[in-house]
């Protein structure tokens, strides 16, 4: 399945990328298990994602957790908690 | 009756208010954040999501419109880079009665805080560079409204 991660503030910085296409293995079904395969699978996201409990996601919007299913979704957002205002 | 907006040009307060004013409502509320100078900061920069953090905005609008009796509500905030004295957000809640509009302005920033995608980045004159933490109290004070 293919889907759009796109990331933001020092996530982005650390990826060395605004966003990429994946093509999702078998077995990725949540959005923990998403941070926790992009931590696995090189270095840039073992630095991004070392510490999964200041990770915060989106999907269409809304802010979801980890244990949301990523179901049909098109574009996943990964980000640093929010510090606007 | 809802004014949203994410811009990376200056908010004009006057002009917005004269906007939001126009209907002739009885209590008016307002909140102006600026950038603050401390300790050496020479520019503010703020990061955003092309589409889902207006989408934020008019969500936390529509929860206040629904939370209380609003006749206007206007909700700006500014992104990319800023300097010092410089304003990044501004909340305007208008109601007949002045408990609605203050209320409607206090839950308004204070969620904005901690559940629309912005991301603060502070450059200092010596030059060094770092994203914003989140803050427990911005938090604790989101929270008070669930």
């Amino acid at each position: 399945m293919a889907l759009e991660i796109v990331y933001f503030a020092w996530v982005r910085e650390r990826m060395g990328m605004a966003a990429e296409m994946v093509e999702l293995p078998a077995g990725i079904a949540t959005i923990g298990d998403l941070v926790r395969w992009l931590a696995a699978r090189d270095e840039r996201g073992a630095r991004a994602f070392a510490e999964p409990q200041r990770i915060r996601a989106a999907v269409g919007g809304a802010m979801v957790g980890p244990d949301t299913p990523i179901g049909d979704a098109v574009e996943v957002a990964l980000f640093p908690p929010v510090t606007g205002g | 009756m809802i004014r949203v907006a994410v811009q990376a040009a200056a908010i004009d307060v006057a002009a917005e208010y004269a906007g939001h004013d126009a209907g002739g409502h009885g209590a008016s509320a307002s909140f102006v954040g600026r950038v603050r100078g401390d300790d050496g900061l020479v520019e503010l920069f703020l990061e955003h999501h092309p589409l889902l953090t207006e989408r934020g905005l008019i969500a936390l609008g529509e929860e206040a419109a629904a939370r209380w009796n609003l006749a206007a509500l206007t909700l700006i905030h500014r992104v990319g880079a800023m300097v010092p004295g410089d304003t990044i957000v501004l909340v305007l809640a208008s109601s007949a009665h002045r408990a609605e509009a203050l209320a409607a302005c206090e839950y308004l920033i204070d969620r904005l805080k901690t559940d629309v995608m912005l991301w603060k980045r502070e450059t200092f004159a010596d030059g060094r560079a770092a994203w914003v933490e989140e803050r427990g109290s911005d938090r604790e004070r989101a929270e008070r409204w669930e």
